[in-house]
């Protein structure tokens, strides 16, 4: 590495996190660890066996099975723009933990197992309470944050709690929330995304193995920002997460979900489903970078992430903004959605995809409506880079009853390079003359004067390339909290590496 | 036993229908393979995402729904124009009520006798747009129509016509359901203006495959009657040759259901096209769907799509418009509009504006936006007294007078204006 060079107000760790992001996909290290897994397959039993290894109750098992019997019948859906080879789900295991998870769970963080606590400190998440994320200089009160780390089918531990607990915010996996909070669980779950939602969701809510759990009382300000870090270590298994936070009236939180895997020729399957539940006059900020293996030049291996996100807001003012930086994966389905039901509620989507290589990406929201006065804002921003190709689908609905409504939508797509492509799918259905919709969309390839510009002051092509498209994000970088800005930033530069020349 | 194909069965209740035609042997092979085509497809139904926004039952049941005849009063469209008018009742060709088929530069024939003859033009043409519209998009209406239509024009441009032809289709039977297919070719450097207008019939199917050879120019005005129960199925098939100019807009107002699909290939280079329209809807049983497809297969070519919608008393319009831009065809500029105007609550405005691109140097961009009048700009006229109706009627043939500026025609250009008027008018009588 080279020599670092500090200058003032920047801490050295910055400088040195921010330099190690630039080499190619440097989360692609495996884990070796026993692994207990469930029998290859899926069937009746191996959903049991989920749900009997998690300690579930009778009521939550029924729901899963009554989950899978609707699976059984569903056709996977053919609609995006991605091309990939049929799935076999009979050739994946449904669950994987780490052995010494098993036996007895560790009952602190001390106690797990010292190769997972290694596995996160090397991906560069603090599982020690007073870490913080890297790169990031300020304040040691005010930058603290929470995290749930969850590798394959479990969750390894959550840090912080206690001092959450005092605030009164419950933040713990899945798992622990169904047998500590059973009746928050069986209030909320599949309320947002029902059990019978779409293919993956459903079977997601069949087989989903952990995943994390927020809830933030009554006028509560989340004390610090929670995290989630997803990690796929098993091979051939595929990760099913469920992630449920609740706002009530006037709580906000704030909350950021990483995701990495190791480097592998075999692809793999993530299918996630994000339940949020917004009341009166809370807010919740969800931010994403998502950083699965992408596969290589060859499109060999990577993730397949089939994901749904959805957000309600249930009462009036209600708030949800979802910001999403999709890097890596092999293929990206994915559509954070808003449905704003409660009066004067609000919806953002703020985007940015990036496909290089063989990557594929179909990505963008639904922004649903119902309510008087509802506003919502769609700034998505898809690259298209190699053999990449990069689709944004939306949909805006004003109901009939969603009076002096508003959508504002700007997709913009960038082409580097002649091989890829860039697609723009958006649906706007208007059935409510108060409402105003406005779409727009331009497709365009990285300004050549531009390049010049910073290629005459002594960059490299490469460089300035990651510089004019950073400048092509920056709407969308400035809607994440600092920590994820400061990565997406430099991801944005890796993931485009080798796209120029 | 025979497992039955629901597809099958769907195309084969269609294609019952209609009588078989008779024709030189290539015809009755492309008819043939058109029928096939359907067969694979199916009859259109509303879950495929192409009828996603628009219930094509309509289309696909038997006997055609009846539709009650209009009467006006009003001067038929494009009459003041010197022109050669051919006319069609109920979807069938009037020779006694039509101009001679005979126009300098122009060779018109009907399509029955072109497709009769075992050496013709037709043979490079007729059915060949169609098949290549089919993909990647079923058009299984359209794959119908080219496999029973006996109706219909060939009509060929060898030169710059003096006027246009202009086709007047007329609806005189409550019950008729037609079938019309027409194929026009404009030879290298060609210049060839069709005109067309009114119902046709209470159900009309139509289908136009146009080959604009290079740097021929094809200028096409169509406007589409205004009874109100008509149920019309329109396709455009067009191909641009190299530094071709297509141009084609279409005002509608009325009807109960209505789709038109305008389907453009550009394969040569530097070429124009613009796909334009105007609607106007007033009711709960008025149903508007602009569908296009523009693919950009060369260099330099420049597209655009502009599409204007007021709608009113529970009226719904419907736009998907899409620009599909090949990997070789750069430095394609690529334009899309699509705008409705609610002028109350019960008013639905449905669009799908899409980009597939797989070029990098081009510029493309598409806007869709739905609204109502803007308070703002009806206050400023308002407060300088114009009455208030007045006020809303001018704003309302401003937003679409954007669309009928894509008209190079100024004569015919300010009789779609005319007719937008009265339409204004009449609402408040």
């Amino acid at each position: 590495m080279n020599e670092v060079i500090v200058k003032d107000g920047v801490e050295e760790d910055t400088v040195i996190a921010v330099q190690a992001l630039g080499g190619k996909y440097k989360y692609g290290f495996e884990t070796d660890i026993e692994i207990e897994y469930a029998p290859l397959g899926l069937n009746e039993d191996i959903v049991r066996l989920i749900s009997e290894r998690n300690e579930e109750p009778e009521w939550l098992l029924d729901w899963r099975l009554e989950a899978f019997a609707r699976w059984q019948k569903m056709e996977e859906p053919d609609w995006a723009m991605v091309d990939y080879p049929k799935i076999d789900f009979q050739d994946i295991y449904y669950y994987a933990r780490p052995k010494s998870m098993a036996e007895e769970k560790p009952k602190s963080l001390d106690d797990v197992d010292p190769k997972l606590l290694e596995t996160y400190a090397k991906l560069g998440i603090p599982l020690k309470e007073q870490a913080l994320l890297a790169g990031v200089e300020a304040p040691e009160e005010e930058r603290r944050v929470a995290v749930d780390a969850v590798f394959d089918s479990v969750s390894v531990g959550t840090t912080f709690k206690d001092e959450l607990a005092k605030a009164g915010v419950i933040f713990c996996s899945f798992s622990e929330a169904v047998k500590d909070h059973p009746d928050l669980v069986k209030k909320y779950l599949g309320t947002v995304v029902p059990q019978t939602d779409n293919y993956y969701a459903t079977l997601n809510s069949a087989v989903f193995s952990d995943g994390s759990f927020v809830y933030i009382p009554e006028g509560t300000k989340c004390p610090m920002e929670l995290s989630t870090y997803f990690r796929i270590n098993a091979e051939n298994t595929g990760q099913f997460e469920r992630t449920l936070i609740v706002a009530e009236k006037g709580a906000y939180v704030s909350y950021l979900e990483g995701c990495t895997a190791p480097q592998r020729d075999v692809a793999q399957l993530h299918a996630a489903v994000v339940e949020l539940v917004v009341l009166e006059d809370a807010e919740i900020k969800y931010s994403t970078v998502q950083n699965w293996y992408p596969g290589d030049e060859n499109g060999v291996g990577g993730i397949y992430n089939f994901v749904t996100k959805r957000a309600d807001c249930r009462g009036d003012r209600a708030k949800v903004m979802w910001t999403q930086v999709e890097t890596g994966s092999a293929v990206t389905w994915k559509y954070p959605s808003c449905i704003l039901r409660g009066d004067d509620s609000q919806g953002e989507f703020y985007s940015i995809a990036i496909a290089n290589n063989m990557q594929q990406a179909d990505t963008g929201t639904k922004m649903i409506h119902l309510g008087k006065r509802t506003k919502s804002r769609i700034v998505s921003k898809g690259i298209s880079a190699g053999k990449a190709q990069n689709t944004y689908r939306g949909l805006v609905s004003m109901h009939p009853k969603a009076a002096n409504a508003r959508n504002y939508t700007q997709c913009d797509s960038l082409l580097i390079g002649d091989k890829c492509g860039a697609h723009t799918v958006p649906y706007i259905e208007v059935k409510n003359n108060t409402a105003r919709v406005e779409h727009e969309a331009t497709t365009s390839k990285v300004d050549d004067e531009q390049l010049f510009y910073c290629r005459q002051r002594g960059m490299d092509e490469e460089e300035a390339v990651a510089l004019v498209v950073n400048g092509f994000c920056k709407e969308v970088l400035q809607a994440l909290p600092m920590e994820f800005a400061m990565e997406a930033q430099a991801l944005v530069a890796i993931s485009l590496e080798g796209s120029v020349g | 036993m025979a497992v039955s194909n629901p597809k099958f069965d769907a195309s084969d209740a269609l294609l019952a229908g209609f009588d078989s035609p008779d024709g030189a042997k290539w015809a009755v092979d492309k008819r043939a393979s058109a029928a096939a085509n359907l067969r694979r497809m199916g009859a259109p139904v509303k879950r495929h995402e192409y009828w996603k926004y628009t219930n094509p039952t309509g289309f696909t049941i038997f006997p055609a729904p009846s539709a009650a005849l209009f009467h006006t009063d009003e001067t038929p469209m494009f009459d003041a124009i010197d022109r050669v008018k051919l006319v069609f009742v109920d979807g069938v060709f009037d020779a006694e009520q039509s101009d001679d088929l005979t126009l300098e530069n122009v060779q018109i024939e009907t399509l029955s006798d072109s497709l009769s003859k075992d050496i013709h033009w037709a043979k490079e043409l007729f059915g060949v747009l169609e098949n290549n519209g089919q993909t990647p998009v079923d058009r299984p209406l359209a794959a119908l129509n080219t496999a029973v239509a006996q109706e219909g024009l060939a009509i060929r441009a060898t030169g710059h016509a003096p006027k246009p032809i202009a086709i007047r289709y007329l609806h005189s039977s409550e019950t008729s359901d037609a079938m019309v297919h027409h194929i026009v070719k404009v030879d290298e450097g060609a210049h060839f203006t069709l005109l067309e207008s009114g119902p046709g019939a209470a159900r009309f199917n139509s289908v136009m495959e146009v080959d604009v050879a290079d740097k021929a120019q094809f200028h096409h005005i169509r406007t589409q009657g205004r009874d109100h129960e008509r149920r019309t199925a329109t396709h455009m098939f067009g191909r641009l040759g190299l530094e071709s100019i297509f141009r084609s807009f279409t005002m509608t107002v009325n009807g109960i259901l209505t789709r038109n699909e305008t389907v453009l290939e550009f394969t040569g280079d530097n070429a124009k096209a613009t796909v334009g329209g105007t609607s106007a809807g007033d009711g709960k049983e008025f149903h508007h769907d602009d569908t296009v497809f523009v693919t950009h297969d060369s260099v330099d070519c420049e597209s655009r799509q502009v599409f204007k919608k007021v709608l009113r008393n529970g009226a719904t319009g419907v736009f998907q418009g899409k620009i599909l831009v090949k990997a070789d065809a750069q430095k394609t500029d690529g334009y899309q509009i699509s705008q409705g105007l609610l002028l109350d609550d019960n008013s639905n405005f449905l669009a799908k504006p899409e980009l597939e691109i797989y070029a990098d140097d081009v510029i493309c961009s598409h806007g869709s936006t739905v609204g109502a009048i803007d308070d703002d700009a009806l206050f400023y006229l308002t407060s300088r007294g114009v009455h208030k109706k007045q006020a809303q009627d001018m704003l309302v043939l401003a937003f679409l007078g954007e669309a009928i500026d894509e008209i190079d025609d100024d004569a015919i250009a300010q009789g779609i204006r005319d007719r937008l008027e009265q339409w204004m008018e009449r609402r408040h009588a």
